[in-house]
Protein backbone atom coordinates (compact mmCIF):
# COMPACT_ATOMS: atom_id res chain seq x y z
CA UNK A 1 0.00 0.00 0.00
CA UNK A 2 2.95 2.18 0.39
CA UNK A 3 3.43 2.30 -3.16
CA UNK A 4 0.04 3.15 -4.20
CA UNK A 5 0.31 6.36 -1.81
CA UNK A 6 3.85 7.31 -2.69
CA UNK A 7 2.47 7.76 -6.49
CA UNK A 8 -0.10 9.75 -5.28
CA UNK A 9 2.16 12.14 -2.99
CA UNK A 10 1.09 15.63 -4.44
CA UNK A 11 -1.83 14.80 -6.36
CA UNK A 12 -5.26 16.35 -5.13
CA UNK A 13 -7.32 13.79 -3.39
CA UNK A 14 -11.39 13.61 -2.79
CA UNK A 15 -13.38 12.35 0.17
CA UNK A 16 -14.08 8.53 -0.34
CA UNK A 17 -10.75 7.68 -2.44
CA UNK A 18 -9.45 4.52 -0.82
CA UNK A 19 -6.02 2.77 -0.87
CA UNK A 20 -6.44 -0.78 -0.16
CA UNK A 21 -3.47 -3.36 1.01
CA UNK A 22 -2.96 -5.48 -1.87
CA UNK A 23 -3.08 -9.15 -0.84
CA UNK A 24 -0.39 -11.27 -2.33
CA UNK A 25 -1.31 -14.44 -2.90
CA UNK A 26 1.89 -16.34 -3.70
CA UNK A 27 5.01 -15.68 -0.73
CA UNK A 28 8.02 -15.14 -2.24
CA UNK A 29 10.62 -17.79 -0.61
CA UNK A 30 13.73 -15.54 -1.29
CA UNK A 31 12.49 -12.05 0.15
CA UNK A 32 12.29 -11.54 3.30
CA UNK A 33 8.33 -10.18 4.42
CA UNK A 34 8.88 -7.06 5.38
CA UNK A 35 5.82 -5.24 7.58
CA UNK A 36 4.40 -1.83 6.43
CA UNK A 37 3.79 0.90 8.70
CA UNK A 38 2.00 3.57 7.57
CA UNK A 39 1.11 6.75 9.95
CA UNK A 40 -1.88 8.64 9.19
CA UNK A 41 -2.06 12.17 9.36
CA UNK A 42 -4.46 14.55 9.10
CA UNK A 43 -7.10 13.80 6.57
CA UNK A 44 -6.78 10.05 6.12
CA UNK A 45 -8.90 7.32 8.40
CA UNK A 46 -8.24 3.71 8.89
CA UNK A 47 -11.56 1.33 7.49
CA UNK A 48 -10.36 -2.55 8.44
CA UNK A 49 -7.28 -3.00 6.22
CA UNK A 50 -7.80 -0.04 3.92
CA UNK A 51 -7.01 4.06 4.26
CA UNK A 52 -9.79 6.44 3.15
CA UNK A 53 -9.43 9.63 2.69
CA UNK A 54 -12.05 12.04 4.60
CA UNK A 55 -11.08 15.68 3.58
CA UNK A 56 -10.35 17.09 0.42
CA UNK A 57 -6.96 18.45 -0.53
CA UNK A 58 -3.36 17.58 -1.73
CA UNK A 59 -1.17 14.70 -0.36
CA UNK A 60 1.97 15.00 1.82
CA UNK A 61 4.58 12.77 2.67
CA UNK A 62 7.58 12.98 5.39
CA UNK A 63 9.69 10.50 5.59
CA UNK A 64 10.07 7.49 6.38
CA UNK A 65 6.04 6.93 6.92
CA UNK A 66 4.04 9.67 8.01
CA UNK A 67 1.26 10.71 5.34
CA UNK A 68 -1.62 13.59 5.32
CA UNK A 69 -3.38 15.49 3.66
CA UNK A 70 -2.89 19.02 3.41
CA UNK A 71 -6.76 21.05 3.00
CA UNK A 72 -7.50 24.66 3.48
CA UNK A 73 -9.62 25.34 5.96
CA UNK A 74 -11.30 28.38 8.27
CA UNK A 75 -12.45 26.72 10.98
CA UNK A 76 -10.20 25.47 14.03
CA UNK A 77 -10.60 22.04 15.81
CA UNK A 78 -8.66 22.01 18.69
CA UNK A 79 -5.71 19.32 18.69
CA UNK A 80 -3.59 18.73 21.99
CA UNK A 81 -0.07 20.37 22.01
CA UNK A 82 -0.85 23.32 19.89
CA UNK A 83 -0.60 26.87 20.68
CA UNK A 84 -3.15 29.13 20.35
CA UNK A 85 -4.46 32.98 20.60
CA UNK A 86 -7.49 33.09 22.75
CA UNK A 87 -9.85 36.23 24.17
CA UNK A 88 -10.70 35.61 27.79
CA UNK A 89 -14.56 36.36 28.07
CA UNK A 90 -15.68 35.33 31.39
CA UNK A 91 -13.81 34.49 34.99
CA UNK A 92 -15.75 32.17 36.63
CA UNK A 93 -14.77 30.86 39.97
CA UNK A 94 -10.98 29.38 39.62
CA UNK A 95 -11.12 29.13 35.67
CA UNK A 96 -11.41 31.84 33.20
CA UNK A 97 -13.15 30.81 29.50
CA UNK A 98 -11.44 31.68 26.75
CA UNK A 99 -12.80 31.62 23.18
CA UNK A 100 -10.86 29.88 20.78
CA UNK A 101 -12.36 29.97 17.77
CA UNK A 102 -13.78 26.35 17.79
CA UNK A 103 -16.91 24.64 18.97
CA UNK A 104 -16.82 24.95 22.81
CA UNK A 105 -15.33 27.42 24.82
CA UNK A 106 -11.45 26.59 26.51
CA UNK A 107 -11.14 26.66 30.34
CA UNK A 108 -7.87 28.44 31.66
CA UNK A 109 -7.04 27.72 35.38
CA UNK A 110 -5.59 30.43 37.02
CA UNK A 111 -2.91 28.38 38.34
CA UNK A 112 -1.67 27.49 34.99
CA UNK A 113 0.42 30.76 35.05
CA UNK A 114 4.07 30.97 35.74
CA UNK A 115 4.29 31.93 39.62
CA UNK A 116 0.85 31.48 40.17
CA UNK A 117 -0.08 30.32 43.45
CA UNK A 118 -3.50 30.64 45.46
CA UNK A 119 -2.78 33.86 46.95
CA UNK A 120 -0.82 35.21 44.37
CA UNK A 121 -3.46 35.07 41.17
CA UNK A 122 -2.53 36.45 37.82
CA UNK A 123 -3.48 39.67 36.32
CA UNK A 124 -5.72 38.45 33.61
CA UNK A 125 -8.93 40.96 32.59
CA UNK A 126 -11.70 39.83 30.49
CA UNK A 127 -11.26 40.47 26.96
CA UNK A 128 -7.32 40.08 27.16
CA UNK A 129 -5.30 38.01 24.65
CA UNK A 130 -3.70 34.75 25.97
CA UNK A 131 -1.41 32.71 24.27
CA UNK A 132 -1.63 29.50 25.51
CA UNK A 133 -1.17 25.61 24.46
CA UNK A 134 -3.43 22.74 24.61
CA UNK A 135 -3.16 20.55 27.21
CA UNK A 136 -6.45 18.74 26.81
CA UNK A 137 -8.03 18.89 23.35
CA UNK A 138 -10.25 15.79 22.38
CA UNK A 139 -13.75 15.76 20.70
CA UNK A 140 -15.74 14.15 24.15
CA UNK A 141 -14.49 16.78 26.75
CA UNK A 142 -14.16 20.61 27.19
CA UNK A 143 -10.85 21.58 25.73
CA UNK A 144 -8.77 23.09 28.69
CA UNK A 145 -5.55 25.41 28.11
CA UNK A 146 -2.48 26.24 30.10
CA UNK A 147 0.27 29.21 29.90
CA UNK A 148 3.22 27.24 31.39
CA UNK A 149 5.05 24.11 30.12
CA UNK A 150 6.01 20.87 31.92
CA UNK A 151 8.38 22.15 33.81
CA UNK A 152 6.34 24.82 34.82
CA UNK A 153 8.11 27.71 33.07
CA UNK A 154 6.30 30.23 31.14
CA UNK A 155 8.33 30.01 27.95
CA UNK A 156 6.34 32.65 26.04
CA UNK A 157 2.89 31.71 26.79
CA UNK A 158 0.61 34.49 28.63
CA UNK A 159 -1.27 37.50 28.21
CA UNK A 160 -0.14 39.83 25.92
CA UNK A 161 -1.21 42.26 23.83
CA UNK A 162 -1.20 46.04 24.69
CA UNK A 163 -1.47 47.88 21.34
CA UNK A 164 -1.02 45.60 18.27
CA UNK A 165 -3.95 44.36 16.19
CA UNK A 166 -5.13 40.29 15.95
CA UNK A 167 -6.66 39.52 13.10
CA UNK A 168 -8.24 36.17 11.48
CA UNK A 169 -6.10 33.80 8.68
CA UNK A 170 -6.87 30.79 7.19
CA UNK A 171 -5.51 27.51 9.27
CA UNK A 172 -3.03 27.03 5.88
CA UNK A 173 -1.39 30.62 5.95
CA UNK A 174 -0.40 30.20 9.70
CA UNK A 175 0.90 26.29 9.29
CA UNK A 176 3.01 28.33 6.10
CA UNK A 177 4.23 30.85 8.34
CA UNK A 178 5.19 28.16 11.33
CA UNK A 179 7.73 26.68 8.63
CA UNK A 180 11.04 27.27 9.55
CA UNK A 181 12.86 29.49 7.22
CA UNK A 182 9.82 30.38 5.11
CA UNK A 183 9.50 33.07 2.39
CA UNK A 184 6.80 35.01 3.59
CA UNK A 185 8.22 36.06 7.34
CA UNK A 186 12.16 36.30 5.67
CA UNK A 187 10.44 39.34 3.01
CA UNK A 188 8.64 40.81 5.88
CA UNK A 189 11.77 40.96 8.30
CA UNK A 190 13.12 43.25 5.59
CA UNK A 191 10.77 45.47 5.61
CA UNK A 192 9.74 46.69 9.08
CA UNK A 193 10.99 45.57 12.31
CA UNK A 194 7.06 44.18 13.78
CA UNK A 195 6.25 41.76 16.91
CA UNK A 196 4.21 39.13 15.71
CA UNK A 197 2.24 35.93 17.11
CA UNK A 198 1.22 33.68 15.65
CA UNK A 199 -2.25 31.20 17.06
CA UNK A 200 -2.49 27.86 15.08
CA UNK A 201 -6.62 28.62 15.20
CA UNK A 202 -6.17 31.04 12.81
CA UNK A 203 -5.35 34.34 14.60
CA UNK A 204 -2.45 36.44 14.34
CA UNK A 205 -1.27 39.75 16.24
CA UNK A 206 0.97 42.11 14.75
CA UNK A 207 2.65 45.17 16.80
CA UNK A 208 4.72 47.70 14.93
CA UNK A 209 6.19 50.84 15.62
CA UNK A 210 3.13 53.10 14.30
CA UNK A 211 -0.49 52.12 13.76
CA UNK A 212 -0.32 52.83 9.69
CA UNK A 213 2.92 50.26 9.56
CA UNK A 214 1.01 47.44 11.89
CA UNK A 215 -2.02 47.96 9.43
CA UNK A 216 0.20 47.82 6.06
CA UNK A 217 1.62 44.33 7.83
CA UNK A 218 -1.64 43.40 8.70
CA UNK A 219 -3.14 43.42 4.68
CA UNK A 220 0.41 42.14 3.65
CA UNK A 221 -0.36 39.14 5.32
CA UNK A 222 -3.97 38.62 4.77
CA UNK A 223 -3.36 38.89 1.43
CA UNK A 224 -0.14 36.90 1.08
CA UNK A 225 -2.76 33.62 1.07
CA UNK A 226 -3.79 34.36 -2.35
CA UNK A 227 -0.94 35.26 -4.12
CA UNK A 228 1.87 33.51 -5.78
CA UNK A 229 5.59 33.76 -5.07
CA UNK A 230 6.59 36.52 -7.69
CA UNK A 231 3.09 38.38 -6.47
CA UNK A 232 4.29 38.28 -3.42
CA UNK A 233 7.12 39.92 -3.86
CA UNK A 234 6.64 42.29 -5.90
CA UNK A 235 3.65 44.04 -3.54
CA UNK A 236 6.77 43.43 -0.67
CA UNK A 237 8.91 45.44 -3.23
CA UNK A 238 5.97 48.01 -3.89
CA UNK A 239 5.72 48.87 -0.36
CA UNK A 240 9.17 48.64 0.66
CA UNK A 241 9.25 51.66 -1.90
CA UNK A 242 7.07 53.56 -0.17
CA UNK A 243 4.42 53.19 -2.82
CA UNK A 244 1.40 52.12 -0.99
CA UNK B 1 -30.98 16.76 -21.96
CA UNK B 2 -32.58 13.46 -24.17
CA UNK B 3 -31.77 10.04 -23.58
CA UNK B 4 -32.34 7.28 -25.74
CA UNK B 5 -32.48 4.13 -23.73
CA UNK B 6 -32.36 0.82 -24.94
CA UNK B 7 -32.36 -2.39 -23.26
CA UNK B 8 -28.69 -2.97 -23.62
CA UNK B 9 -28.33 0.02 -21.32
CA UNK B 10 -26.26 1.91 -23.91
CA UNK B 11 -27.14 5.23 -23.20
CA UNK B 12 -25.77 8.46 -23.62
CA UNK B 13 -26.69 10.80 -21.00
CA UNK B 14 -26.56 14.56 -21.27
CA UNK B 15 -26.38 17.12 -18.70
CA UNK B 16 -26.34 20.90 -18.95
CA UNK B 17 -23.16 23.08 -18.66
CA UNK B 18 -21.87 22.57 -15.09
CA UNK B 19 -19.95 25.73 -13.36
CA UNK B 20 -19.01 25.88 -9.61
CA UNK B 21 -17.02 28.01 -7.72
CA UNK B 22 -15.82 27.57 -3.87
CA UNK B 23 -14.64 29.82 -1.53
CA UNK B 24 -16.54 32.77 -2.50
CA UNK B 25 -17.92 34.09 0.80
CA UNK B 26 -15.38 35.47 3.15
CA UNK B 27 -17.88 35.01 6.23
CA UNK B 28 -18.61 31.15 6.39
CA UNK B 29 -16.11 28.55 7.09
CA UNK B 30 -16.80 27.10 3.27
CA UNK B 31 -18.65 28.55 0.29
CA UNK B 32 -19.75 27.38 -2.64
CA UNK B 33 -21.91 28.25 -6.36
CA UNK B 34 -22.85 25.78 -8.15
CA UNK B 35 -24.49 25.80 -12.10
CA UNK B 36 -26.47 24.05 -13.57
CA UNK B 37 -27.54 25.13 -17.20
CA UNK B 38 -29.33 28.09 -16.01
CA UNK B 39 -30.42 26.71 -12.25
CA UNK B 40 -27.53 28.81 -9.79
CA UNK B 41 -27.54 28.01 -6.13
CA UNK B 42 -25.29 29.62 -3.08
CA UNK B 43 -24.63 27.07 -0.55
CA UNK B 44 -22.70 28.76 2.99
CA UNK B 45 -21.29 26.19 5.81
CA UNK B 46 -20.66 26.94 9.40
CA UNK B 47 -19.04 24.40 11.33
CA UNK B 48 -18.45 23.11 13.92
CA UNK B 49 -19.73 25.53 16.25
CA UNK B 50 -21.60 26.15 19.39
CA UNK B 51 -25.10 24.44 19.77
CA UNK B 52 -27.98 25.45 21.71
CA UNK B 53 -27.93 22.97 24.99
CA UNK B 54 -31.24 21.75 23.76
CA UNK B 55 -30.43 21.02 20.06
CA UNK B 56 -27.36 19.34 21.26
CA UNK B 57 -26.81 15.75 20.64
CA UNK B 58 -24.38 13.83 23.04
CA UNK B 59 -22.12 11.47 20.35
CA UNK B 60 -22.85 13.41 16.87
CA UNK B 61 -22.81 16.92 15.12
CA UNK B 62 -26.25 18.14 14.79
CA UNK B 63 -27.19 19.26 11.33
CA UNK B 64 -29.19 22.07 10.15
CA UNK B 65 -30.39 22.71 6.74
CA UNK B 66 -31.82 26.24 5.61
CA UNK B 67 -33.30 26.65 2.30
CA UNK B 68 -34.11 30.14 0.83
CA UNK B 69 -35.88 30.93 -2.07
CA UNK B 70 -35.27 33.70 -4.38
CA UNK B 71 -38.91 35.04 -3.29
CA UNK B 72 -40.84 35.07 -0.40
CA UNK B 73 -41.10 33.10 3.05
CA UNK B 74 -39.96 29.57 3.01
CA UNK B 75 -43.06 27.23 2.89
CA UNK B 76 -43.88 23.46 2.86
CA UNK B 77 -42.16 22.64 0.00
CA UNK B 78 -38.87 24.26 1.51
CA UNK B 79 -39.27 22.39 4.41
CA UNK B 80 -39.52 19.23 2.57
CA UNK B 81 -36.48 19.98 0.47
CA UNK B 82 -34.53 20.46 3.49
CA UNK B 83 -35.49 17.19 4.97
CA UNK B 84 -33.92 15.52 1.51
CA UNK B 85 -31.11 16.79 1.81
CA UNK B 86 -30.45 17.09 5.31
CA UNK B 87 -30.69 13.17 5.37
CA UNK B 88 -28.12 12.42 1.96
CA UNK B 89 -25.79 14.86 4.24
CA UNK B 90 -25.99 12.93 7.54
CA UNK B 91 -25.31 9.74 5.52
CA UNK B 92 -22.01 11.00 4.20
CA UNK B 93 -20.40 13.17 7.08
CA UNK B 94 -18.84 11.87 9.76
CA UNK B 95 -20.63 13.61 11.95
CA UNK B 96 -19.45 11.90 15.23
CA UNK B 97 -16.28 13.36 15.31
CA UNK B 98 -17.87 16.25 16.20
CA UNK B 99 -20.27 15.71 19.05
CA UNK B 100 -22.40 18.41 20.61
CA UNK B 101 -21.23 20.67 17.80
CA UNK B 102 -23.64 22.27 15.35
CA UNK B 103 -23.02 21.85 11.51
CA UNK B 104 -25.45 24.74 9.70
CA UNK B 105 -25.81 24.39 5.90
CA UNK B 106 -27.53 27.39 4.42
CA UNK B 107 -28.97 27.37 0.61
CA UNK B 108 -29.66 30.46 -1.10
CA UNK B 109 -31.81 29.88 -4.46
CA UNK B 110 -30.25 32.62 -7.44
CA UNK B 111 -32.38 31.20 -10.24
CA UNK B 112 -34.61 28.51 -10.71
CA UNK B 113 -34.98 26.64 -13.87
CA UNK B 114 -35.56 23.04 -13.14
CA UNK B 115 -33.66 20.34 -11.03
CA UNK B 116 -33.40 22.70 -8.01
CA UNK B 117 -33.45 19.70 -5.78
CA UNK B 118 -29.98 18.33 -7.46
CA UNK B 119 -28.29 21.64 -7.78
CA UNK B 120 -28.65 21.57 -3.83
CA UNK B 121 -27.23 18.61 -3.14
CA UNK B 122 -24.64 19.37 -5.33
CA UNK B 123 -23.71 22.87 -4.07
CA UNK B 124 -24.15 21.52 -0.52
CA UNK B 125 -21.38 18.48 -1.62
CA UNK B 126 -18.81 21.10 -2.77
CA UNK B 127 -19.04 23.37 0.24
CA UNK B 128 -18.54 20.63 2.65
CA UNK B 129 -15.09 19.54 1.05
CA UNK B 130 -14.48 23.74 0.66
CA UNK B 131 -15.10 23.89 4.79
CA UNK B 132 -12.76 20.99 5.37
CA UNK B 133 -16.06 18.52 7.17
CA UNK B 134 -15.13 15.04 7.14
CA UNK B 135 -16.97 12.99 4.98
CA UNK B 136 -17.01 9.35 4.31
CA UNK B 137 -17.99 9.55 0.68
CA UNK B 138 -18.88 12.20 -1.93
CA UNK B 139 -22.86 13.11 -3.13
CA UNK B 140 -24.40 14.00 -5.96
CA UNK B 141 -28.31 15.00 -6.97
CA UNK B 142 -29.41 13.73 -10.29
CA UNK B 143 -33.19 14.83 -11.91
CA UNK B 144 -34.69 12.61 -14.27
CA UNK B 145 -38.03 13.31 -15.84
CA UNK B 146 -40.36 11.00 -17.81
CA UNK B 147 -42.54 12.58 -20.65
CA UNK B 148 -45.71 11.72 -21.58
CA UNK B 149 -44.41 9.90 -24.21
CA UNK B 150 -42.26 7.80 -22.30
CA UNK B 151 -38.84 9.19 -22.78
CA UNK B 152 -36.18 9.88 -20.18
CA UNK B 153 -34.91 13.42 -19.86
CA UNK B 154 -31.59 14.38 -17.15
CA UNK B 155 -31.60 17.45 -16.20
CA UNK B 156 -34.77 18.97 -17.00
CA UNK B 157 -35.62 22.40 -17.40
CA UNK B 158 -38.18 24.28 -15.80
CA UNK B 159 -40.43 24.03 -18.92
CA UNK B 160 -39.44 20.01 -19.21
CA UNK B 161 -40.63 19.07 -16.04
CA UNK B 162 -43.74 20.86 -15.94
CA UNK B 163 -44.34 18.61 -19.53
CA UNK B 164 -43.87 15.95 -17.72
CA UNK B 165 -45.74 13.10 -16.34
CA UNK B 166 -43.36 11.85 -13.11
CA UNK B 167 -40.09 13.64 -11.83
CA UNK B 168 -37.49 12.02 -9.82
CA UNK B 169 -34.96 13.22 -8.25
CA UNK B 170 -32.07 10.69 -6.69
CA UNK B 171 -29.04 11.26 -4.48
CA UNK B 172 -25.74 8.97 -5.74
CA UNK B 173 -23.28 8.68 -3.32
CA UNK B 174 -19.41 8.43 -4.89
CA UNK B 175 -18.07 5.00 -3.27
CA UNK B 176 -20.34 2.67 -4.32
CA UNK B 177 -22.98 4.05 -6.75
CA UNK B 178 -25.43 3.89 -4.74
CA UNK B 179 -28.68 5.37 -3.90
CA UNK B 180 -28.60 7.56 -0.68
CA UNK B 181 -31.97 9.71 -0.67
CA UNK B 182 -35.25 9.67 -3.85
CA UNK B 183 -37.38 12.18 -3.85
CA UNK B 184 -40.13 11.62 -6.78
CA UNK B 185 -43.41 12.97 -7.86
CA UNK B 186 -45.77 11.80 -9.97
CA UNK B 187 -46.95 8.11 -11.82
CA UNK B 188 -44.46 5.75 -13.18
CA UNK B 189 -43.84 1.93 -13.50
CA UNK B 190 -41.84 -0.14 -11.78
CA UNK B 191 -39.13 -0.69 -14.67
CA UNK B 192 -39.13 2.84 -15.62
CA UNK B 193 -37.51 3.55 -12.04
CA UNK B 194 -34.84 0.89 -12.37
CA UNK B 195 -34.26 2.38 -15.70
CA UNK B 196 -33.89 6.39 -13.84
CA UNK B 197 -32.03 4.75 -11.09
CA UNK B 198 -29.54 3.49 -13.82
CA UNK B 199 -29.35 6.18 -15.55
CA UNK B 200 -28.90 8.61 -12.76
CA UNK B 201 -25.62 6.07 -11.55
CA UNK B 202 -24.00 6.72 -15.27
CA UNK B 203 -24.58 10.46 -14.76
CA UNK B 204 -22.95 10.77 -11.45
CA UNK B 205 -19.82 9.71 -12.29
CA UNK B 206 -19.91 13.13 -14.94
CA UNK B 207 -20.22 14.81 -12.13
CA UNK B 208 -18.01 13.20 -9.70
CA UNK B 209 -15.38 14.23 -12.34
CA UNK B 210 -16.30 17.07 -12.36
CA UNK B 211 -15.83 17.89 -8.54
CA UNK B 212 -12.34 16.47 -9.04
CA UNK B 213 -11.17 18.91 -11.52
CA UNK B 214 -12.82 21.65 -10.13
CA UNK B 215 -11.10 21.18 -7.00
CA UNK B 216 -7.93 20.01 -8.68
CA UNK B 217 -7.97 23.40 -10.56
CA UNK B 218 -8.41 25.00 -7.21
CA UNK B 219 -5.60 23.65 -5.18
CA UNK B 220 -3.53 24.48 -8.48
CA UNK B 221 -2.25 27.79 -6.89
CA UNK B 222 -0.96 25.85 -3.74
CA UNK B 223 0.99 23.25 -5.67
Amino acid sequence: MESCLKIKVGAVLLPGDVFTFIKTDTISLTDTLKDEKIICGPGLRRNGDDVVVCKSGVLRHKNPNLYWVDSQQRRYVPVKGESVIGIVTTKSGDVFKVDVGGSEQASLSYLAFEGATKRNRPNVQVGDLVYAQFLIANKDMEPELVCIDSSGRANGLGVFGAGGLLFKVSLGLVRRLLTPQNEILKDLEKLYPCELVLGMNGRLWVRAATVQKTLIVANLLESSENMTAQQRRTLFKRVADGNL
Amino acid sequence: MEVCSSDGFNFNVTLREFGCEQSLLSRPDGSSSFIQGDTSVLAAVYGPAEVKVSKEIYDRATLEVVIQTKVGLPSVKERSQEQCVRETCEASLLSSLHPRSSLTLILQVLHNDGSLLSCFLNAACMAFMDAGLPMSCLFCGVTCAIAMDGQVITDPTATQEKESRALLTFAIDSTEQKVLMSSTKGSFSVHELQECIAISQKASEKIFQFYRESVQRRYSKTL
